[in-house]
């Protein structure tokens, strides 16, 4: 890969984190006017307390001089203060992120992985019942809202069977160290992580599944079948490797996406990740903390999206020479 | 001069109902998209006689006060009650409403900035085109749920800026799509033809460049409104719907709060579910088939 491309790319993506930096100062400071007296709304307030508030959450001086603040405190990821909690809110981020991590990382790969093999049977046997059955799958979980899929899973699976746990990480007041902790958190991840793997399997399956019908008409194809070798030869040594290039970076691109998508889906399971976080935040309305974790979600897209487009011209030597 | 552009226009117009009529005996045609057009037309249909079907009353907690409180259907039919003694059946056909008024309005919203940005970028070339599609890259790469979720806590709850929010970050993907058929389009003959002739670019626009491109428009609309229906969903799941109306979504929330999981109230929690799972894959099929049939690229493929 040339040089060029990739600082190209990167630049590109640097520009566009840019862009959401400034566009997350505005959207919050232009609409909301006066948050200190929202939230302090019915309490009695001396004036001298009002400016040490709004000095504390940098609400003070013009709207210019709290942008060059505020893109100062960016460079250095301070994002403040949380208005509930008071504590910094990039060590509320951080402290939340490993169990979002843990379970996108697992429903990412299971995801991918189930996909992409119902994709390559519902294509290869093209029009066949297998092909409808699990097309037809595919598309209900694809239009089913992800958080009802958690709650029929946690309905039957938790509540009805009693299999696993109903809420949280790990078991209230669990001392456990070790493995067996490790085992109570498994224990708690399998139902979101359930949720999220069906709800984004469809989506590697249709695009596996078109690849792999668009590969099939490649002439190296109809060579390999010439040379006589075996229809399960041409399928995986031929066919399969260079039909997923596609799904190769929409898992990148997922991988991003997925990290703010679980938001609802942590919450039906009160699983302690950035998705619960966001709906705490948006109950106070905690404006420091959303800001904080739009920031974060989007950084997060932008450096997954950048994977994504590096990845795909490492895999496919034809996007370099564009 | 004027009766011959008239009459140009009759021509223009006769062929593209010709267009219209075969793409209808076409779509009769096709088995999934007529399904989900039925499936459409049934939810559809209970939306409107909304009134007729369901009691209104039955809405409001103040007149459910002497309801039992999470009455199964057989206690109270068609659908049961929830913790309020609110009728659920009531909700699920008046939240149907307004599920799917979000879900078109903001498809509507969406449709229109993506299509006249689109249509921009790919027809003019230089600074402002370029710079158009720069921001479009931007919103693509924005994530939509946390940017829908700000936008709804900055704005306030109601069903107008729900409508606006997931209007106003769903239009991305249209305008990508319309810039790449006009960057084709406009290459055309007819098009050279036509300024060579004088025409402005606005005539271009409208007279070529739009009804070209409105079948994969209508097609993009199509398969546009699932998505924003979905979207109204998470977001009333998230308490960010409109407080006094009944919606799917809002349904589904206020389902998980007041505890029908542990309770298996399931006549409170399954009907939303399906009924927006219904009115996606509906629209989902009648989209696809959509794509099929006005796009011949795909045509050919399907034989």
């Amino acid at each position: 890969m040339s040089f060029g491309f990739v600082s190209r790319k990167v630049l590109g993506a640097l520009a566009t984190l840019v862009f959401v930096v400034c566009f997350n100062f505005f959207l919050f400071r232009v609409v909301e006017s006066d948050p200190v007296g929202n939230l302090f709304r019915g309490r009695n307030l001396t004036e001298g307390q009002r400016l040490e508030l709004q000095r504390e959450f940098g609400l003070d001086g013009s709207k210019l001089e709290q942008f060059a603040r505020y893109l100062e405190q960016t460079v250095q990821l301070n994002f403040g203060r949380s208005y509930t909690t008071s504590e910094p809110v990039m060590s509320l981020v951080w402290e939340r992120a490993w169990p979002t991590i843990a379970l996108v990382g697992v429903s990412t790969v299971l995801s991918a992985v189930f996909g992409v093999l119902i994709g390559i049977v519902a294509a290869w046997r093209r029009r066949s019942k297998a092909d409808y059955g699990w097309t037809g799958f595919t598309m209900a979980t694809y239009a089913m809202p992800d958080f009802w899929l958690g709650m029929l899973l946690l309905v039957t699976f938790a509540v009805t069977l009693g299999w696993f746990p109903v809420a949280g990480i790990t078991n209230a007041g669990s001392d456990a160290t070790g493995i067996a902790k490790l085992l109570d958190q498994a224990h708690h991840m399998f139902l979101p992580a359930l949720t999220l793997t069906l709800a984004y399997l469809g989506e590697y399956a249709l695009v596996m599944r078109a690849s792999l019908i668009e590969t099939m008409r490649e002439d190296y194809l109809t060579l390999a079948r010439a040379k006589g070798l075996r229809d399960v030869v041409v399928r995986n040594r031929h066919a399969v490797p260079n039909a997923l290039l596609p799904v190769v970076t929409l898992i990148a691109i997922n991988f991003g996406f997925v990290l703010s998508g679980a938001i609802a889906v942590e919450t039906i399971y009160s699983w302690p990740g950035l998705g619960l976080l966001t709906y705490d935040a948006l109950r106070g309305p905690d404006l420091p903390l959303l800001q904080g974790l739009f920031l974060v979600f989007s950084a997060a897209v932008i450096f997954f999206n950048l994977v994504a487009d590096l990845l795909y011209a490492y895999l496919d030597p034809r996007v370099r020479t564009e | 001069m004027s009766s011959i552009a008239s009459s140009a226009r009759g021509i223009a117009w006769q062929r593209r109902r010709r267009a219209l009529a075969r793409a209808w005996s076409q779509y009769r045609r096709h088995l999934p998209g007529m399904i989900g057009l039925g499936v459409l037309v049934v939810i559809v249909g209970m939306a409107l006689l909304a009134p007729v079907i369901s009691n209104h009353d039955e809405l409001s907690p103040a007149n459910t006060v002497d309801n039992p409180t999470w009455a199964t259907p057989s206690e109270f039919p068609p659908l049961g009650t929830d913790n309020l003694g609110r009728s659920v059946w009531a909700q699920f056909v008046w939240g149907a409403r307004i599920s799917l008024l979000v879900g078109l309005a903001a498809t509507i919203i969406a449709i229109v900035i993506g299509s006249v940005v689109g249509i921009l970028a790919g027809f003019y070339r230089g600074i402002g085109s370029a710079l158009l599609m720069r921001v479009t890259e931007w919103f693509l790469v924005i994530p939509f749920l946390p940017l829908a979720i700000v936008l709804a806590a900055v704005l306030g709850p109601s069903i107008r800026n729900i409508i606006i929010v997931i209007g106003v970050t769903s239009w991305p993907s249209t305008a990508r799509i319309v810039r790449a058929q006009v960057q084709t389009l406009k290459e055309r003959l007819y098009v050279e033809r036509s300024r060579a002739l004088g025409a402005s670019n606005r005539q271009l626009m409208a007279r070529h460049i739009f009804p070209n491109v409105s079948p994969i428009i209508l097609a993009n609309l199509t398969l546009t409104v699932p998505i924003a229906i979905l979207s109204e969903t998470t977001l009333a799941f998230l308490g960010l719907g409109d407080p006094t109306r009944a919606s799917w979504g809002k349904m589904l929330e206020e389902s998980f709060k007041a505890g029908a999981l542990s309770r298996d109230a399931w006549w409170y929690y399954l009907p939303p579910g399906l009924g927006i799972m219904a009115v996606v894959l509906a629209f989902t099929l009648i989209g696809t088939a959509l794509e099929e049939i006005l796009d011949p690229r795909l045509r050919e493929q399907r034989r």
